[in-house]
């Protein structure tokens, strides 16, 4: 529509599709075939094998899949839970606390995952509380850098929540508890969906805070992709690195599938 | 008068629901707010140190940290101004020379948000890497004696992986901006003999200065705390700030130059987010999806 002739929209188009093509298309594809990739010496890898996508799935990196499912899984419903907490609450606040509450749920967002991870470090290796070398410090770190994107995702659905529904159910005489179980959350269930798909993308794919706190027997996916990568074993990382994008998107196909009464905008 | 009497009615549930707030801040105090106020006094004390500003003076001096904080805003600038242009432009074609399948592409590069990001940097290794694909064709066709192509290893490595990461940050904004643009308006424009970069120029770029403030703010927030494409790539000369706190906690176990290296970041990354809230607070950016 911007460009009329059809030579002009042939070139527009090529540079488009290389473009997308080199930057996006192209990395995907060589981690797929780097993970099945039997020898590399050439351009192009030789000798197609399933072996590493094996190794990737038993022993070691077999726990770190489960690993990482558990923490994503773990932490993103506990996520939700207080995020939906946080803006259901904020929601009948005045102005003023209100703005301010806001920043706060919204600063963990803002600072770099590697020093969430050494605050979690310092803070949790003295007393009162030692967590140093468990798991739960693991969770912990994933909790904190996704709560804010579920509490964002939450309070922009409640902010698009038309009152009427709400108010209509209070004036016919439900009570808190009715209107939030029946009428409210039915009506964010959509947003809440879309704030465990994105919390849990999040986490799977973590890697500056569990770098700095995960104990020996913990390790997540992206944590012994790397280490795989550091010693030189590629093809076995490229396989758990195509592992976590399959269980990855596979999440979020499942809870895109959900169905919701009421479809979101 | 209905009005009015859903008013009263909601106005004393108003007054008991504040209390409501108090559990998910206080989980937040106690796991976020209290680490980092623990890096904030590791950094001025020493551990159980008198107040001294001698560990800053011992970090701010050295030279590692000195180039860690050049690289950090080099990169992150250089990584958003990218980030800009690329979103600009893949967000020009997909709107306004859609070709068939646009909308599948354009929600494919928007799942890229949900992928690790050392993805983008392990692909850039096996493409441009010194044993690459890119390096491995080259030397194979002309007899190079060295790898020809080498940026992997300089900063710009770490920048191209950062542009293709975190290049759907701002087309998703910028999507959501061209979506509201009148064809017609640009249709009457070409109509009267505008050329398309003018129509660009003068229509479109106009329209889309919001979106990419916000977009751009935001990238210079993600750049600044960038991992995990540092430490892949894993360039000898290429550290950021990120990548030293790291580096100092885990691999030195000086913890007070780690906290006090994680301080600064923090401080440069909390000002670069207050610039994004407004930026977004005053151009209504919440509304074209933005977190």
């Amino acid at each position: 529509m911007l460009v009329w002739s059809k030579s002009g929209r042939a070139l527009v188009w090529t540079f488009a599709g290389l473009l997308i093509g080199i930057v996006y298309a192209a990395p995907l594809a060589i981690i797929a075939m780097a993970s099945l990739a039997g020898e590399w010496n050439g351009v192009l890898p030789t000798k197609p094998t399933l072996e590493h996508y094996a190794s990737a799935l038993s022993g070691a990196s077999g726990e770190q899949l489960q690993a990482s499912l558990i923490t994503g899984a773990v932490a993103s419903l506990v996520a939700l839970g207080l995020g939906t907490w946080a803006a259901l609450a904020l929601r009948a606040m005045a102005p003023l606390p209100r703005r301010i509450l806001d920043v706060i749920f919204f600063i963990p967002s803002a600072v770099p995952s590697v020093s969430v991870g050494l605050g979690l470090l310092v803070a949790f290796s003295r007393p009162p509380l030692l967590l140093n070398g468990t798991t739960t410090i693991v969770f912990i770190a994933h909790f904190v850098l996704i709560s804010a994107f579920t509490y964002g995702n939450l309070s922009a659905g409640l902010a698009r929540l038309p009152p009427d529904y709400e108010q209509v159910a209070e004036s016919l005489g439900a009570r808190a508890f009715y209107r939030l179980t029946r009428v409210t959350l039915p009506l964010v269930l959509p947003y809440m969906l879309a704030a465990l798909s994105l919390s849990f993308a999040m986490s799977m794919g973590e890697l500056g805070a569990t770098i700095m706190v995960y104990p020996p027997g913990w390790v997540t996916m992206p944590v012994g992709i790397f280490a795989l990568t550091d010693r030189g074993d590629v093809f076995e990382g490229s396989a758990l690195t195509m592992l976590l994008i399959a269980s990855t998107l596979a999440m979020l196909l499942i809870l895109s599938r959900i169905p919701t009464k009421a479809a979101p905008r | 008068m209905a009005d009015a009497t859903l008013a009263r009615l909601s106005r004393p549930s108003v007054q008991t629901d504040s209390f409501w707030v108090i559990p998910p801040l206080l989980v937040l105090a106690v796991l976020f707010f209290y680490p980092l106020s623990l890096i904030a006094t590791q950094a001025f004390t020493n551990g159980t140190g008198p107040v001294s500003l001698t560990q800053f003076g011992a970090v701010l001096g050295s030279a590692v940290f000195r180039s860690a904080l050049l690289h950090t805003i080099e990169i992150s600038i250089s990584a958003s101004a990218g980030c800009l242009l690329l979103g600009f432009v893949i967000a020009l074609v997909l709107s306004f020379a859609p070709f068939p399948g646009a909308r599948v592409v354009a929600r494919l590069i928007d799942t890229f948000i949900a992928l690790p990001t050392f993805l983008i940097a392990l692909a850039f290794t096996f493409i441009y890497g010194s044993a690459g694909v890119l390096n491995g064709a080259l030397i194979g066709a002309l007899h190079f004696e060295t790898p020809p192509i080498d940026f992997l290893y300089s900063p710009w490595g770490v920048i191209l992986a950062e542009v293709t990461v975190y290049t759907p940050f701002v087309l998703r904004p910028l999507l959501a901006t061209f979506s509201l643009i009148d064809i017609a308006q640009i249709e009457v424009a070409s109509s009267l003999g505008a050329k398309p970069w003018r129509v660009v120029r003068e229509v479109i770029l106009p329209a889309a200065v919001p979106a990419l403030l916000a977009g751009g703010s935001l990238c210079l927030l993600l750049t600044v705390n960038e991992f995990g494409i540092v430490l892949f790539i894993g360039a000898k000369g290429v550290i950021t700030l990120p990548l030293l706190v790291y580096d100092k906690a885990i691999q030195e176990f000086d913890y007070t130059a780690a906290c006090v290296i994680a301080l600064i970041n923090v401080v440069l990354s909390l000002a670069l987010y207050f610039v994004y809230r407004l930026l977004v607070g005053r151009l209504g950016g919440r509304r074209a999806g933005l977190v």
